[in-house]
């Protein structure tokens, strides 16, 4: 039994200009002090993936038609309301990619910190304060013991973005969910908040879903990775797998988009996959990819390439994959 | 050399520090921006890049006068922006346009993309009905999205499809000069090439000038003709993009440089990172001396009592610092 497994997942989102269908089949398992990286296509379902698991998706306009959502082997889709707020409190949570779902504009942040403690850990209002301002200073926040009664606008977008993270490893989770947790931080304050992520990953074995369009991140903190594009998973592997021999033309793809440091002379384009991303709608077919593809066969277009994967542990969905393998 | 199209001079931007319900007691003074003097020039790109928290949204919006500035003079083409009144400033909001850090908050909710991208065209009466229409079909194109998704609305869409949202809507009036406030930061990397391709190409093709802030240093190196590196509400350092990378004088710009996460796992495993240590300060209480003297590296006794200048070093290549290396 795994500590985390997705199985089979599809949500849909019904609107009344059809349904668009923004996860098809999402499976990973996840164990207990694992990272495991979810990068891919900005769209590609990513944060749908990490509300699902959390219970927050708003339904409707969401639905979940098929899959499971097994935490220490019970799913998660089927508990009460009630049953999945107390582990949503208690052992799993997870920073936002839009910090304003979690702060609220109008009140102080060291009420809604403090908040979290008192109501889950039944901790007074001092000493939750202390243990707030503690942890913001574990998240590089200055003068944290004053700083702590600002409002969230007060905070520039990496400050609110650290308050998060504080929030969310207050209540020392057992399972954490984190959206695009650096985005707006520079590289030295990044570096420092993957070593808490780390640190607490050894210390009490925490595992954890990294969201990111960082590939240098991925490579640094994660490992394990899946690769999503329109909804699904077209590679998962090992960090060092993904990384070392891509399989799936779109990895390559955006691989080959990350701008490295050193440029030469003129400024010349960046490497892009060109093309639009896909309409996710439920007339698609084939590979979400196939438009794009610089690879693409015949059948692509038709019908929804299965696991190709030509070596154990390392999942591709990619027609051109199983018959350039084949020849 | 190009003219100057903005000229920054002893820029000041302090917020004040409350707390209490009832009755709010200031209890202190963030100096977000202290004292900043630089120049933007006519189509020039200035990459803008600092610890999180040093001032640079604050001095984006303090150049497009969203926030009046506490102190100093913005000079665009000649006119003090500081000076005008809200009434004179909008119509020069034409030109001036920014593409906002945080997708989220600034979208309205209850507009359509379509018409979130096609009002600044009808504000300012640059066309109507289908021209306008195919006008924002062509901005959505240009930055990736499809134009099916034009009767949606804003919460339909992923974080990086709302900044894209952003950034047509900031393109839409064509105008002089944008403030991009980490406009890639949110999206996958083969989109973030093509919005730099799009920006860069734009510059190009419209003239355009950018104040480009943002944490990846790839991309502000791939963008930019200068590079400002900014400490603690100043700059630490100033200088043409090639010459800041490849020699880079400040230590805080080379403490950024070297922790600049690489996309190979190998190469991550094996590399110490290079964490800064010391106390990290506090715009509320920033240090006597040089602001970097608590977590830098290199520092002497002298740092810690006598603030460095903003010192060219030659070929435009501006260091604050007693001691810099290279
Ligand atoms: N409330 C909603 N109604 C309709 N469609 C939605 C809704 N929320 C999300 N979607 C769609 O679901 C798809 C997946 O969105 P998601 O937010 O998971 O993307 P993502 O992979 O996290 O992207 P990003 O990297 O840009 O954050 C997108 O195409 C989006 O338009
Ligand atoms: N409206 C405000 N009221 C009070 N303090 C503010 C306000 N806006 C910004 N600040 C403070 O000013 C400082 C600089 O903020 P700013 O948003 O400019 O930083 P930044 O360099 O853009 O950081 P980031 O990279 O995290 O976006 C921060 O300490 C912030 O808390
Ligand atoms: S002036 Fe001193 S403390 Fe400041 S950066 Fe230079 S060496 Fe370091
Ligand atoms: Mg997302
Ligand atoms: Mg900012």
């Amino acid at each position: 039994m795994s500590f985390l497994h997705v199985d089979d997942l599809h949500v849909h989102f019904v609107t009344d200009r059809g349904s668009v269908r923004a996860v098809n089949g999402m499976h990973f398992r996840l164990e207990r002090g694992e990272t495991l990286g979810i990068v891919g296509e900005s769209g590609s379902g990513k944060s749908v993936t990490a509300m699902a698991i959390m219970g927050l998706l708003p339904m409707p306009p969401a639905v979940i038609p098929s899959g499971r959502i097994l935490y220490e082997g019970h799913d998660l889709l089927t508990h009460t309301a009630a049953k999945r707020r107390s582990i949503r409190g208690n052992r799993v949570s997870m920073i936002f990619q839009d910090p304003m779902t979690s702060l609220n504009p109008f009140l102080r942040v060291s009420r809604q910190l403090t908040e979290v403690l008192e109501v889950h850990k039944g901790l007074s209002r001092k000493d939750a304060l202390r243990r707030v301002i503690a942890m913001l200073e574990r998240v590089g926040i200055p003068s944290a013991a004053q700083r702590v009664h600002s409002y969230p606008h007060e905070f520039s977008g990496g400050m609110r973005q650290r308050v998060m993270i504080a929030m969310s490893l207050l209540c020392e989770p057992d399972l954490l969910i984190a959206d695009e947790p650096t985005t707006a931080l520079d590289v030295t304050i990044q570096a420092q908040i993957l070593e808490l992520l780390n640190e607490l990953k050894h210390e009490r074995g925490m595992a954890t879903i990294l969201i990111t369009h960082d590939l240098g991140v991925v490579a640094g903190a994660t490992d394990n990775v899946v690769v999503m594009y329109g909804g699904q998973r077209m590679e998962h592997s090992s960090t060092a797998n993904v990384f070392r021999s891509p399989c799936h033309p779109y990895t390559q793809g955006l691989l080959k988009s990350v701008p490295r440091l050193g440029r030469t002379g003129e400024r010349d384009k960046l490497y892009c996959i060109p093309g639009l991303p896909p309409v996710l709608t439920a007339s698609a077919k084939g590979c979400p990819f196939a438009e794009r593809c610089d690879r693409v066969q015949a059948v692509c277009s038709e019908e929804m390439p299965g696991d190709t994967s030509q070596e154990p542990g390392h999942e591709v969905y990619c027609h051109a994959h199983a018959t350039e393998a084949a020849s | 050399m190009s003219n100057t199209l903005l000229d920054v001079r002893g820029l000041k931007m302090h917020f004040p520090i409350t707390r209490g319900v009832l009755f709010e007691r200031q209890v202190g003074v963030v100096k977000a921006v202290d004292g900043l003097t630089f120049d933007i020039r006519e189509g020039e790109t200035l990459g803008l890049v600092g610890e999180s928290g040093c001032g640079k949204s604050t001095t984006g919006r303090a150049i497009l006068q969203l926030h009046r500035p506490t102190e100093g003079r913005v000079i665009y083409r000649g006119q003090d922006l500081t000076r005008l009144t809200h009434q004179q400033m909008r119509s020069y909001r034409r030109q001036l346009q920014i593409i906002f850090q945080d997708p989220y908050a600034s979208l309205n909710p209850r507009m359509t993309i379509g018409s979130i991208i096609g009002e600044p065209i009808g504000e300012h009466g640059l066309a109507s009905g289908t021209e306008k229409e195919d006008r924002v079909y062509e901005l959505m194109r240009l930055v990736g999205l499809n134009p099916d998704f034009a009767r949606r609305y804003p919460h339909e869409f992923s974080g990086g499809q709302r900044q894209r949202i952003g950034i047509a809507r900031a393109l839409a009036l064509e105008p002089d000069f944008i403030v991009c406030d980490e406009p890639v930061s949110a999206l996958d990397v083969s989109i973030q090439a093509q919005v730099v391709n799009l920006l860069d190409e734009l510059r190009e093709r419209l003239g355009l000038t950018y104040l480009f802030i943002a944490h990846d240093l790839a991309t502000v190196e791939h963008i930019s003709d200068r590079v400002a590196v900014m400490y603690l509400g100043r700059i630490a350092e100033l200088a043409p993009c090639d010459e800041l990378y490849r020699n880079p004088k400040h230590p805080y710009t080379r403490a950024l440089i070297s922790a600049i996460p690489i996309p190979d796992p190998e190469v991550e495993a094996k590399r110490r990172r290079v964490i800064l240590r010391g106390e990290v300060p506090s715009p509320l209480d920033p240090p006597v001396g040089c602001l970097f003297h608590t977590r830098c590296p290199i520092a002497q006794s002298l740092c810690s009592q006598e603030a460095p200048m903003l010192e060219d070093h030659g070929q435009g290549h501006l260091v604050a610092c007693h001691f810099p290396e290279g």
